[in-house]
């Protein structure tokens, strides 16, 4: 109605010079002559700096008078010695105006309150989805904290959320989205998975059993440069954003970035190149971070690096056609884990170890992970397998993030069981 | 006897598909491979190495019934400029576009200004109706340039149309010179690539890089 208008002209007021503390907004509905006269004295009164929202117009019609806080008293006094009545609409109007201003940009920018009426069925900007984890860790102080393990390139904050019941350096399942910045079917899946870990816990189901046990750290952008570059210049960037002396080329591929094999063939020497491995290992802080993070933890027993598309669950290794020692065991955990998956919606999955299923791929994170002895090292290519690849609708991110899930539990739960 | 699940009989299932995409596809119909059944590769002295694969498709606009496919796919030896060459054979009937094939022609040859559209799919996914024909037009177009520049070390995919311009001419066809992003999957590179494709419901698809 009127309010909310005039409430906004006096936002647009309010952010220049003017308070607004302490005013009233008063009503008065003239039932006699006596009283109407009573209300149009008051808008002689020059001194009281009233502002009439509804002038006077007739017996029975609403007059609405905003009262500055000097002049309160004098004008209820006014009306009660001339026996008219009124009401307070608005105890305090920069109350409401604080208020209204908050909401107005909530609504602008359709920001959410709280981790329950976050949108996952979007796709989110860098902002949001900070402001995610902060207010999930907000929620959930005793489950979630969030970790800053290094800095990108461009200086951006890389975040680690931790959950975890307790314990001191429990055993622990590392999960990672987003390296890829294009593959954004990740990034959003990893928002899912960190609301689904705290609703599990919450609940007491899922995996609030592994979580006796073990902790999970969920980094959810890990690339946050690419990702940026994906928001405003190139939705199809995979690469970091470094910039290595001797190239007009930017960018590393942070997964030929790993000291394992690197540089060997699977990989590119070529700055320019979608798989160039940089030019040396763990050069990108998006890597070395990760790498001394799991370095001083020294107790992590799995690892799963998430990317898309293709639709497939890949163990070691990329870099060499040597089958992983533990080859039998991975292939068996990715067959579980593989039906779980499709158990949901029926989505094809293809398993198997990233040289024979995929490609040759040096300098790879699970072939880095897995000879550091995490032997529970997996990467998966969500949806789909082609139709829309990179740029997969954002309605397919719950169910893709769903499926996901059932397979990553099946993960966990066998390394929880199968401790080493 | 290769397994599914391995790289080289993916590539080869993906040639077959570009290749039934241009043959068959249209503004109205989008093949696209629903399982890889079996796969067996025989390498020929001095010719090449020849795929022999059984397939199933589908279409994404008739997802409730699939149709089987055997293709043969030989990629030449040494040069690599020659296209491989792609033998199919599809079992059954594929649903008819006649209907979708003459609304939509209708509805292009009836506007008052040529086409123009750009990022198909948008960075969300997001392809509004009215141009899902395009779209599936450049598959089409995507399938032929998957055809004729593949080797056993690539997969292409159609990652998106980033520019499409109608023009407009004084024949029965349509013409659509498109600005494709090909994602070829082994460099992970984003290759664009122009192509003009003219179409008739009648006459199907022509494809010019």
């Amino acid at each position: 109605m009127r309010l909310p208008v005039l409430l906004a002209a006096l936002v647009a007021v309010a952010t220049c010079t003017e308070t607004f503390v302490g005013h009233q907004v008063l009503r008065v509905i003239p039932q006699s002559d006596e009283e109407l006269q009573k209300v149009q004295e008051l808008q002689e009164l020059e001194h009281l700096q009233l502002d009439f929202w509804l002038a006077p117009r007739g017996l029975g019609l609403p007059v609405d008078i905003r009262v500055p806080f000097p002049s309160v008293q004098a004008v209820k006094a006014h009306l009660e010695a001339g026996g008219v009545s009124y009401s307070i609409m608005i105890e305090d109007v920069q109350a409401l105006l604080d208020e209204e201003q908050v909401e107005m940009l909530r609504s602008s920018r359709q920001l959410p309150l709280d981790t329950d009426t976050f949108n996952y069925e979007a796709y989110h900007t860098i902002d949001e989805i900070y402001s995610f984890m902060d207010m999930l860790v907000a929620e959930n102080p005793n489950l979630v904290s969030k970790l800053e393990i290094g800095r990108s390139t461009e200086d951006r904050p890389l975040y680690v959320l931790k959950f975890s019941t307790g314990g001191t350096n429990r055993p622990a399942v590392w999960i990672d989205t987003g390296i890829h910045s294009r593959e954004w079917v990740t990034q959003a899946s990893g928002v899912w998975f960190a609301k689904k870990i705290v609703q599990d816990h919450a609940n007491n189901e899922g995996v609030a059993s592994i979580l006796e046990t073990m902790d999970i750290f969920l980094e959810i952008i890990t690339n946050p440069d690419g990702f940026a570059f994906t928001q405003t210049k190139n939705r199809l960037w995979r690469k970091t954003r470094s910039k290595h002396s001797g190239s007009i080329c930017v960018g590393v591929d942070p997964n030929r970035n790993w000291d394992a094999g690197f540089g060997e063939a699977g990989a590119s020497g070529n700055p320019c190149m979608e798989t160039y491995h940089g030019p040396y290992p763990n050069s990108e802080p998006e890597v070395k971070s990760i790498v001394d993070f799991v370095k001083s933890h020294g107790n992590i027993k799995a690892f799963v690096s998430i990317h898309s598309y293709s639709q497939l669950l890949l163990y070691p290794y990329g870099y060499t056609s040597t089958p992983v020692p533990d080859q039998q065991e991975l292939h068996e955990v990715s067959a579980k884990a593989v039906a779980a998956l499709s158990s949901l919606y029926g989505t094809k999955y293809k398993y198997g170890s990233i040289i024979t299923t995929i490609y040759r791929a040096s300098g790879g994170t699970i072939d880095w992970t897995y000879n550091q002895g995490i032997k529970y090292s997996f990467t998966f290519e969500l949806r789909d397998t082609g139709r829309y690849g990179f740029l997969l609708p954002a309605k397919q991110i719950v169910p893709t993030a769903e499926e996901t899930w059932l397979a990553l539990k099946v993960i966990m739960e066998h390394a929880r069981d199968n401790m080493y | 006897e290769l397994p599914p699940s391995h790289f080289p009989a993916a590539r080869a299932a993906a040639v077959a598909v570009g290749y039934l995409r241009y043959l068959r596809g249209g503004p109205g119909r989008g093949l696209q491979l629903r399982e890889l059944r079996r796969a067996r590769r025989q390498d020929i002295d001095d010719v090449g190495h020849k795929y022999y694969l059984e397939l199933e498709l589908e279409d994404v606009l008739d997802k409730d019934r699939t149709v089987n496919c055997t293709a043969e796919v030989l990629y030449p030896l040494g040069s690599k400029s020659a296209a491989p060459d792609v033998q199919v054979a599809v079992q059954g009937e594929l649903r008819s576009t006649e209907e979708a094939d003459k609304e939509f022609y209708n509805r292009i040859r009836s506007l008052e200004k040529e086409l123009v559209a750009e990022n198909i799919p948008d960075s969300h996914g997001n392809i509004p109706a009215e141009l899902e024909p395009i779209h599936l037009l450049a598959w089409v177009a995507a399938g032929y340039v998957t055809w004729q520049n593949s080797t056993e070390n690539t997969k292409f995919h159609l990652a998106q149309v980033k520019h499409v311009k109608q023009v407009k001419r004084s024949d029965e066809d349509l013409q659509f010179d498109y600005m494709l992003l090909l994602h070829e999957m082994v460099s992970q590179e984003v290759l664009p690539w122009q192509v003009t494709v003219l179409w008739h419901p009648q006459r199907g698809a022509r494809v010019s890089q």
